[in-house]
């Protein structure tokens, strides 16, 4: 394996292991609770966060 | 970016068989996210490895074409972001002004520590030559100073966030957001005249924009307008870098309840949830593992470790916290603020634009001077 595969691998490897870890860590999402497919035309307020908001 | 090195004596049914497994794999993750995590969330994650594709597939980015507008005076690549960011208003503005409930525009304030920050993140990504999306990019790809970089920029940006109340109390201006046909108006014709002064200033030899830049500024522009429409906010990345910082600390044990940032409700909420539901998580998740599919595909992972001096691996981790840092002070990176905050309007784009590239003079000056390129 070359160096830059490795790099690419422990880049792909270091995330997966990060998100595992964060679903057992939060005990994985309530799939019954999901919002809808698509925030456009759903009538909900958007939820997520961004980098240019203000801490709420 | 890689570059395409694809061995020739690669059999073409073992290539064929080995680019099936990585579109089959990525498809089988998407689907996995969207039956275990959410519809959205799967949706969100094929957006991101799109964005992945895009900027790793056309060697699209940020910090690049600033590089060669400033040191070479060629324009295509930083027009080729201005075209892409003019497309995306041409949607966003509209959407905004007719689903304000539902989508958010990235909006912010200029103050002080705003222009500083975005002035420092323009210096520190000509260092590393990698911005926001260009460090997930170059770190999928195999680039081991983007990889060494990114888990710093998750911490500055995780600091960033904790101590950004104080620095906006610094001197902050209200927040101003064009919107409505005067608004889009407004910022297309600020973008094309941005464009021309960059073409004319362009020796003749320069004034030529490559096919594959035409093709990624529309891709890019599509993707990004998707991420608005389906998660209800423009594209972002350093929102998602701090907050896996944060939930390591909280899982060593930190407790931020009292950070005047990630003891809000909202991020107290946001801790707590899975980052598979978290918008800008998802994306940079898309966007690494976009570009490793990429760099596989073009067999173009070959190569090795660069003969860096230790200086410039300090500069690295160095200056990826500070991309992480700055960003959060200057309300987004080259994506939050800069892509994201011009397309939906918001006047701290430009200012971010502004001190940005003026960061990005010294940046490639100091680039030579810290190893990480040879002096000429």
């Amino acid at each position: 394996m070359t160096t830059r595969a490795l790099i690419a691998g422990l880049a792909l490897a270091g995330l997966a292991t990060m998100t595992l870890a964060d679903l057992a860590a939060t005990g994985g999402p309530d799939i019954y609770r999901q919002p809808p497919l698509i925030a456009l035309g759903s009538g909900a307020a958007a939820g997520g966060a961004h980098c240019a908001a203000l801490p709420q | 970016m890689t570059t395409t090195t694809a061995p020739d004596d690669a059999r073409p049914g073992a290539r064929v068989a080995s680019r099936g497994a990585l579109v089959f794999g990525a498809a089988l993750l998407v689907l996995a996210v969207s039956a275990l995590v959410g519809a959205r969330y799967g949706l969100l994650l094929l957006i991101g490895l799109g964005f992945g594709i895009v900027l790793e597939g056309f060697r699209f980015g940020f910090a690049g074409p600033w590089r060669r507008t400033i040191r070479e005076r060629d324009p295509a690549g930083t027009v080729a972001q201005l075209l892409s960011i003019g497309l995306v208003a041409l949607a966003a503005f509209p959407l905004l002004a007719t689903h304000g409930q539902e989508l958010i525009g990235a909006h912010a304030p200029i103050g002080f520590a705003m222009i500083g920050g975005a002035f420092v993140f323009g210096a520190c990504m000509q260092i590393v030559m990698g911005c926001g999306s260009g460090t997930l990019v170059n770190a999928g790809s195999g680039n081991a100073v983007s990889l060494l970089a990114l888990p710093f920029f998750a911490i500055g940006s995780f600091f960033g966030a904790d101590h950004l109340l104080w620095w906006t109390g610094l001197g902050t201006a209200p927040t101003v957001a064009l919107s409505g046909t005067t608004g889009l108006l407004v910022t297309l014709a600020a973008l094309a005249a941005v464009s021309a002064f960059l073409w004319l200033r362009a020796p003749a030899d320069k004034r030529v924009m490559p096919r594959r830049f035409w093709i990624a500024a529309i891709c890019l522009a599509g993707l990004a307008i998707a991420n608005l429409v389906v998660a209800g906010q423009p594209w972002g990345v350093v929102y998602g870098l701090g907050l896996w910082a944060a939930k390591g600390a909280t899982a060593l044990g930190a407790d931020l309840s009292g950070s005047a940032f990630w003891g809000t409700p909202g991020n107290v909420e946001r801790l707590a949830q899975p980052l598979l539901t978290d918008v800008t998580s998802l994306t940079n998740l898309g966007i690494v593992g976009g570009a490793s599919l990429v760099a596989a595909w073009r067999a173009g992972l070959g190569g090795g470790l660069p003969d860096l001096p230790a200086r410039a691996w300090i500069a690295t981790v160095i200056a990826g916290f500070l991309l992480g840092y700055s960003s959060r002070l200057a309300f987004g990176c080259n994506v939050g603020a800069f892509f994201s905050g011009i397309s939906t309007g918001s006047l701290h784009g430009w200012a971010w634009f502004a001190a940005a590239f003026g960061g990005a003079f010294y940046g490639i000056k100091l680039r030579p001077i810290l190893g990480l390129e040879a002096r000429s």
